[in-house]
């Protein structure tokens, strides 16, 4: 079943791509949106009756050299089954919606066919990003890895004749290859010490990394901190982290289900699923650890800054993807990964619902962007609206603080959002990933609010043709929305016991320890399915009590026997679990206030602290100070390869040698042979004479 | 004794009394009328002879006191020239038949020809190095003047004549030189003088006996009669001169050094090395001027002269078994462009201007490919069978610390890859011109096409030929 499911979209894919021209455009298209759906069918049924415990299938033996042995093969772990789920329903709502979306499209010209290509993109990535996830080793993940960013490249770029896009498309690819550099001197390190890039081996060889000295750049660094590092780096590149966040926004170039699909719920999510799946050896990299949730922090607040100030609706939902990311990063840099994986999967539903909804707005708006032209259209697009609000409602984080009826009550967005800021306060408590993250939640419920207000409220601004003909978008639109937005408000809710209940519902989720063993000895109530705990306030209660800690590698993901994060977050006081709500209500109040109670009052703002203004604007500047450092320098010194390396040098010294100086001896040559014996018998001579001289000089 | 001397020239002996009675019984019989019939019988023997040779046991022997040896790098040699020079017969016949060029002499004086190549390449005497060279080259100069009413061809024969009398008196002299400061004409006494740094009069003697073979092989700067000498010959004779004595001459080349001045290889590496690299780069660079076939031929051969004198400059047994299977290489390609050039006629009339093939692949597209594999085998260009045998003289030159050599041949092969794509690039892509006959025999179709697979399939394992040639190396260097 998993190979099928696997295998599919790569079917449908090639079906699609190539067969379009047998079959036609639509049976293509549905061929790729059917198997998709096939797909994720058979992912939820995998993912439902997963009992948690790791299994390898092999698919096939993929290369056998020296002591690299490395088989195609599928890793079934929970971590796997959760990605699996997000990826096929997400990809198959997607397929289905870009039937409307892709219907017509003014980039291509009349009779070109273009839908197949793009349903083949679609379905090559999410093959990629299946092999991604259920790799079984390192390099078959790198195959994903790269597989995706290539798709991702395609899809960015798909509008071919737009310049911008295919720079776009560029961008992403080479920031891209900066984080992959790291990624793939990880996997050297790896091999190097372990001798295996399988993940069995490296998890079971993670603890003595920490006790190995590598030699790198000069210097002596700690093996595990070096390689998590390394790998971490790889992860910031694909999760778009700071620093290497550059390309994410650029990409919104691409269609907007593209953006949904790989910009949003999917591609971009892989950096975390990596931290995850390496958390044995992240478990013994302080060092990294902190790294991580440094960086996951300064991402959140800054794409959350940035957020507060674009125009363009596809940015300010990029940048908050941007944001969540580092939301994500800091839960796995805090040790939780199951945290981390919680809001993967929250965030990939009700992201994806806000892109989607997002690309309907447009798709009605005649493809207008800028949320200046908005305004009103909650008449307009009542459907749209009332999805894009429950996305709202659900990544701003809306619930119900401190009530528990087994589960926090309150959108997916809340509980999932909630859990990091708890872990990242229980981590270090007052400590500044806490405080960061309550402000970038603010600022989410800030940007957020302003997208609604501009867009769905108000008068109508901008051109009055395009809001006179404005529409509604059509039911294959709709329906990936509606779908969507059951996980915006279930989803948390349904998973808060497995992924943030306590250790042991945790642990028993992700397989990393025997459920009947763990029954037997601490007298767990196991009512199906398994992380259905008996009692409410079980935290932890019986913690480090009746059986031993668990080894990495052992289940899906790893905890070290010092890692209490999970357990203390449950316990930290009643206003950090407060705050983020709180911060929620004052980011929406502002944004009431500055765009329903007193619009214009933002442009006075704005007038008021331009600086500042432009400084969020123009993204921190980061763009321009790349351009600085690194494009115009690479431009210059290429330029100059091209003109005087290559141009001159190279060319010129070839044509010089070709059609200069062979010819003139060829023509000095065919002089010499004049056709007179005694000028043949006089070279004769004169070459026996240098050699006898030469001999005579250097012989003895 | 006398007898199991006897019995070790048995082939030569055998060669000899076939050419004089062939002779005796032609001239008192049909003369030229038998010429055909002589053609293919002299074919028959030397295929035979080959044959006889190549199922010789192994070993070495000695006849004559050290005057003649019989070893596993003679038989290869000579095998080769047999071969080529029957290839060579077989593909003449049809060509002079027609232009009434059939003298019954030429079969007789190519089997003169080859009884002194073999000679040479068993050499153990400066004496019977002398004789077989002779021999050898007294009947070529006959048969390049064999169309006595055509200015060209008598003027090339009169040039050889002249220059080869030339070169056999540098040879002479350093002979004699040789002779004198080793006091003893047999290999194997010269070699025991000649060991560490060599008197000057060994050294002159090296040198001049250098420059005479130089002159047989044409490495430049002894190679100026080629051209001539090939353009004036009749197009067979060129075919032939291109091949057998070639070889023969490099083999002699090879015993010299080997054999009498074994014990110093760091002289004539130097002189050879520097007649190889002149060669490579004369031959390249002077054939991108030429419109004629077979002068751009004569240029090819200079220039492949100095890739397996590249492999001998080694002086290591790699060097030799490089430069073996480059020759055979060489022979092999050789005989499968003249193969083509014999064919290349309009109105019966051999044309010789390369302007000639333009779009010849629209009119016999399998020529045409035939040709292009030969001519790129021949520029060397991966993975054809004329690249490994550059790939071999190039590894043995690296491994005997030339690699300046090495170098040096790498560009000079680049240069002169331009004047063989040339022909590929008439034949593909140029105008329009008037059509070749296409008349061409069976047997040149066979061994073009022959040819050009051999190019191909031999990429293989090269036909076995690895494993001969390094025996036959190892008999000559020890």
């Amino acid at each position: 079943m998993e190979t099928i499911l696997l295998f599919a979209p790569l079917v449908g894919a090639l079906i699609c791509g190539f067969g379009w021209r047998l079959i036609g455009e639509t049976a293509a298209q549905w061929t790729a949106t059917g198997l998709l759906f096939l797909s994720a069918l058979l992912s939820w049924i995998t993912f439902l009756t997963f009992d948690g415990q790791t299994e390898s299938i092999q698919i096939l033996r993929w290369i056998e050299s020296g002591t690299l042995s490395t088989d195609w093969a599928i890793r079934m772990d929970r971590l796997t089954a959760i990605m699996l789920i997000v990826i096929t329903t997400v990809s198959a709502l997607v397929h289905l919606y870009s039937f409307g979306y892709m219907a017509h499209d003014d980039h291509f010209k009349e009779n070109e066919s273009y839908r197949p290509r793009f349903f083949a993109y679609l379905s090559f990535f999410t093959f990629a990003m299946l092999m991604l996830v259920t790799a079984d080793n390192l390099l078959q993940l790198f195959f994903g890895w790269e597989g995706v960013g290539v798709a991702s490249y395609l899809l960015i770029g798909f509008y071919i004749r737009k310049q911008s896009a295919g720079a776009a498309a560029i961008k992403a690819f080479v920031v891209n290859r900066v984080g992959d550099f790291g990624f793939l001197l990880g996997i050297f390190g790896i091999y190097l010490l372990t001798d295996s890039i399988q993940f069995d081996v490296i998890f079971a060889n993670a603890a003595d990394l920490a006790s190995i000295n590598l030699e790198f750049l000069w210097r002596e660094w700690n093996a595990a901190n070096l390689i998590a590092f390394l790998l971490f780096i790889g992860a910031m590149g694909k999760s778009a982290q700071f620093i290497l966040h550059t390309w994410l926004p650029d990409a919104m170039e691409g269609p907007t289900p593209v953006s949904a699909l790989i910009h949003a719920a999917t591609m971009v999510t892989a950096g975390v699923f990596l931290v995850c799946r390496m958390s044995p050896i992240m478990e013994f990299a302080d060092w990294t650890q902190n790294f991580i949730v440094a960086i996951g922090a300064l991402t959140a607040f800054f794409a959350a800054t940035v957020g507060l100030v674009q125009n363009d609706i596809k940015r300010v939902i990029a940048y908050s993807t941007c944001s969540q990311l580092g939301y994500m990063f800091v839960a796995a840099g805090v040790g939780v990964y199951s945290v981390a994986m919680f809001h993967l999967l929250t965030h990939a539903f009700f992201k994806a619902m806000l892109f989607l909804g997002a690309g309907s707005v447009i798709h009605g708006m005649h493809h207008e962007q800028d949320m200046r032209n908005y305004g009103g259209l909650r008449h307009k697009l009542p459907w749209t609206f009332r999805a894009m609000m429950i996305g709202t409602l659900a990544i701003t984080g809306v619930g119900i603080p401190l009530l528990y009826v087994g589960f926090p009550v309150g959108f997916a967005g809340f509980v999932s959002k909630d859990a990091i800021i708890e872990s990242a306060y229980a981590a270090m408590p007052g400590g500044y990933a806490f405080w960061v993250l309550v402000a970038a939640a603010a600022m989410t419920s800030f940007y957020s609010w302003r997208l609604m207000f501009l867009t769905f409220y108000g008068e109508p601004r901008g051109d009055k043709h395009t809001h006179e003909h404005a529409h509604e978008s059509p039911t294959v639109m709709l329906v990936p929305l509606g779908v969507l937005a059951i996980g915006a408000v279930l989803a948390g809710m349904v998973w808060y016991k497995p992924f943030f209940g306590s250790e042991q519902s945790v642990e028993a989720y992700f397989g990393v320890i025997e459920k009947q063993e763990k029954k037997a000895e601490i007298g767990f109530t196991l009512v199906a399915p398994a992380y259905a705990a008996g009692s409410d306030d079980d935290h932890g209660d019986d913690h480090g009590t009746s059986y031993p800690d668990p080894l990495p590698g052992q289940g899906a993901i790893y905890m070290g026997p010092d890692n209490h994060v999970l357990h203390e977050a449950h316990l930290v006081p009643k206003w950090v679990k407060v705050a983020p709500f709180i911060a929620m209500v004052l980011g929406f109040a502002l944004s009431w206030l500055m765009y329903i109670r007193h619009p214009g009052s933002a442009a006075k703002l704005a007038e008021q602290q331009r600086p500042l203004y432009n400084f969020l604007l123009n993204k921190w500047y980061v763009d321009e100070i790349y351009d600085f450092i690194f494009v115009n320098p690479a431009r210059r010194i290429g330029h100059f390869l091209w003109k005087k390396g290559d141009g001159a040098t190279i060319d010129g010294g070839l044509n010089g040698v070709a059609m200069g100086i062979v010819p003139y001896f060829t023509k000095k040559l065919n002089q010499a042979q004049s056709g007179y014996v005694f000028h043949y018998a006089f070279a004769m001579v004169i070459g026996i004479a240098i050699l006898l001289t030469w001999m005579t000089l250097t012989g003895n | 004794m006398i007898g199991s001397d006897l019995s070790i020239i048995l082939p030569e002996i055998v060669l000899s009394l076939y050419a004089m009675a062939a002779l005796i019984g032609i001239v008192y019989t049909g003369k030229d009328a038998m010429a055909s019939l002589a053609t293919w019988a002299t074919t028959a023997v030397l295929v035979a002879m080959a044959v006889f040779i190549a199922l010789q046991p192994a070993g070495t022997d000695v006849a004559f006191g050290g005057m003649f040896i019989d070893d596993g790098f003679a038989r290869f040699a000579k095998v080769m020239i047999l071969l080529a020079s029957a290839a060579v017969l077989a593909m003449s016949h049809d060509y002079m038949l027609r232009r009434d060029l059939l003298r019954f002499e030429y079969p007789i004086l190519v089997t003169l020809a080859v009884v002194g190549m073999m000679l040479m390449v068993s050499a153990g005497d400066l004496m019977a190095l002398y004789v077989g060279l002779e021999l050898q080259s007294l009947s070529l100069y006959v048969v390049a003047s064999l169309r006595r009413d055509s200015v060209k061809s008598t003027e090339a024969g009169l040039k050889y004549f002249v220059l080869g009398a030339l070169s056999s008196g540098l040879l002479l002299y350093g002979a004699s030189l040789t002779y004198g400061y080793a006091g003893t004409t047999l290999f194997s006494g010269i070699i025991e003088s000649a060991q560490g740094d060599l008197s000057l009069g060994l050294l002159f003697g090296l040198v001049f006996i250098s420059a005479g073979l130089a002159f047989k092989v044409s490495a430049a700067p002894f190679h100026m009669w080629t051209p001539d000498v090939y353009e004036g010959s009749p197009a067979p004779v060129t075919a032939f001169f291109a091949t057998a004595p070639k070889v023969a001459a490099m083999a002699l080349f090879a015993r010299v050094v080997h054999d009498a001045f074994g014990g110093a290889v760091g002289d004539w590496q130097q002189v050879i090395a520097a007649l190889s690299v002149v060669s490579m780069f004369v031959g390249a660079i002077a054939a991108i001027g030429q419109t004629n076939i077979k002068r751009l031929m004569a240029y090819s051969s200079i220039a492949h002269m100095g890739f397996a004198l590249m492999g001998l400059a080694a002086g290591t047994q790699l060097g030799v078994q490089a430069m073996l299977i480059y020759m055979a290489i060489y022979v092999t390609m050789n005989i499968a462009a003249f193969a083509f050039i014999l064919g290349m006629t309009r109105d019966d009339a051999l044309v010789t201007d390369i302007s000639a093939l333009n779009m010849y692949s629209k009119r016999e597209p399998l020529k045409a490919v035939a040709l292009l594999v030969i001519m790129f085998s021949l520029a060397g260009v991966p993975p054809l069978v004329g690249f490994i045998g550059k790939l071999y003289v190039l590894q043995a030159a690296y491994d005997a610390g030339l690699a300046w050599l090495a170098v040096a041949g790498v560009i000079a092969s680049v240069i002169g890859a331009f004047y063989y794509l040339r022909i590929v690039y008439y034949m593909y892509f140029g105008e329009e011109v008037d059509e070749l006959d296409n008349t061409s025999s069976p047997v040149l179709s066979g061994f073009l096409l022959a040819g050009a697979a051999a190019m191909v399939f031999g990429i293989v394992n090269l036909f076995g030929i690895e494993g001969i040639a390094q025996a036959a190396a190892a008999t000559l260097v020890n």
